[in-house]
């Protein structure tokens, strides 16, 4: 392995850790669509990126900036319009993205992919994990608070609004994280799938946080050795191409299923 | 001093005036109960007084105040892998204080630790309404805002509950505002009481502003009076509508 190889991998692990974590308190707040959405908004940026020819990630990043806004907007206000509005727009944000970007890169745009990271990225990745596991530890009392009931913590001191962009954002930044590698198709389920096993399997909080953030390194970890060792297999004349989105969602839908036949710890 | 003054108070919702012009104010260890009928603008009140609310008029709080907030009622997810063990550690980090008095509130709720291992959403009505009381007195506070406290409990909990809230702010010496649907307790516990329907109908002691002409004309003629026994039979002097 190349250093930039090791450096990609400790990045994958660690942001499979804070997806898992993430993707607990998005599963509690009842945001797993809205989240899942949101990831989609990233593609017309990572298209317009490689269109014009820069970074997908500073490209990504900003779409991502708007969708984040877009969304605490939409949030605000909790009609059937809202979710109308939010299916719609992030929908076509998807259509927009495919035509937008070149075909070349659509399939790696959509899936993602081993991609060896340069020392610079590998320290901003690093970067990026530390603030979102700060912000978990901080403010994870607040959110506790506020995902029983918005109310009561506002009337603690709690402003409720505030928390909700922060934590968007924070999802936001996970996304970003997990995009080159999962593609804005899947790097949703990264977060959300997880968090579905982490509940399935306990019922205290600190056991579904860390069950969570396991299942997602499992998982991560299975599907990137099954996509490393063997990214094609052929049965008969069919060919099956695990590459290394598709298989890291695939290990964690079947953790899923096996947590379904466990009985809650 | 007035722990609270509030002086022509008003809120509109949607472009709808939901309360109107009110002025009252709350003393040290004073229980005020709020009584209307329904949409008559208690709840909303209850959240201007706490600032949930855009409002109007003036609400002023004394510097030294600490609220406690019991809500009418929380849908909790029976999904939530949540005790209210992590919600009362929760309001103390949030409120940067010591934890160390979780145990005691808890035990003079009577919240056992069974209650406190159970997630959320699997309590009964008077376990959560309970430790909901319990949330509410973590951080001392002076005076209780309670919003029917008592709304998902069945009858015999009902009694229980405001024997609970009446024994805690004797022992604490907490002020309190509580809108409350039941006149035998008004009568028994409450030093003031406010009569609202939309507007200020009444605003005064119990025995001098509830007069049967005052509630016939704040819930209607239609609206028979009965007391509230412990039997759980319907006596004279609580409302039913």
């Amino acid at each position: 392995m190349t250093a930039a190889q090791i450096y990609s991998t400790v990045l994958i692990l660690l942001t499979a850790f804070a997806a898992g974590l993430v993707g607990s308190f998005t599963l509690m707040k009842r945001m797993s669509l809205a989240g899942d959405v949101v990831s989609h908004i990233a593609l017309p940026g990572l298209g317009l990126a490689m269109l014009f020819g820069f970074n997908p990630l500073i490209g990504a990043a900003a779409a991502l900036l708007l969708g984040t806004i877009l969304i605490w907007h939409l949030q605000k206000s909790s009609t059937l319009t809202t979710e109308v509005a939010i299916g719609v727009i992030f929908t076509a944000a998807l259509a927009i993205g495919t035509v937008l970007t070149p075909n070349e890169d659509l399939i790696e745009a959509l899936f993602g992919g081993f991609q060896s990271l340069n020392m610079l990225w590998f320290i901003a990745g690093l970067l990026a994990v530390c603030v979102i596991l700060g912000f978990v530890v901080v403010f994870r009392h607040k959110l506790i608070m506020s995902l029983f009931s918005p109310e009561l913590a506002a009337a603690t001191g709690v402003n409720v609004s505030r928390l909700n962009l922060y934590f968007l954002l924070i999802f936001s930044l996970t996304v970003l994280l997990g995009v080159r590698f999962l593609g804005a198709l899947l790097v949703g389920a990264l977060i959300i799938v997880p968090a579905a096993i982490g509940r399935q399997l306990t019922h205290t909080l600190t056991a579904f946080l860390l069950t969570s953030a396991f299942a997602s390194v499992l998982s991560v970890g299975l599907g990137l050795t099954v996509s490393l060792v063997s990214p094609q297999i052929k049965i008969g004349h069919v060919t099956l191409n695990l590459a290394l989105g598709p298989a890291i969602i695939g290990v964690a839908t079947v953790l899923f299923l096996l947590s379904l036949l466990r009985k809650k710890v | 001093m007035n722990l609270l003054t509030v002086k022509h108070l008003s809120v509109e919702l949607e472009n709808r005036s939901v309360v109107e012009d009110l002025s009252f104010d709350l003393a040290a260890g004073e229980r005020l109960s709020i009584l209307g009928p329904n949409g008559a603008g208690k709840t909303v009140l209850l959240k201007a007084l706490l600032n949930l609310l855009p409002h109007q008029g003036e609400i002023v709080w004394a510097p030294n105040v600490r609220i406690g907030y019991v809500p009418q009622k929380i849908d909790a997810d029976t999904h939530l892998p949540l005790t209210f063990t992590d919600l009362f550690r929760a309001k103390c980090r949030t409120l940067n204080i010591s934890s160390d008095q979780i145990g005691e509130i808890s035990e003079s709720v009577g919240l056992t630790p069974q209650i406190l291992r159970t997630p959320v959403g699997h309590l009964s009505g008077g376990q959560f309404q309970r430790s909901l009381i319990a949330f509410s007195l973590i951080g001392n506070p002076n005076v209780l805002l309670m919003d029917e406290p008592t709304a998902s409990v069945d009858e015999p909990g009902e009694e229980h509950i405001y024997e609970l809230i009446n024994r805690l702010q004797t022992q604490h010496q907490l002020a309190s505002i509580m809108v409350s649907h039941d006149l035998s307790f008004v009568f028994r516990y409450a030093t003031k009481v406010l009569c609202l329907n939309r507007l200020q109908v009444c605003f005064g002691s119990p025995t001098e502003a509830l007069s049967t002409d005052m509630l016939t004309k704040l819930y209607g003629e239609s609206v028979g009076f009965y007391d509230h026994h412990h039997d759980h039979q319907p006596k004279p002097n609580s409302l039913r509508q």
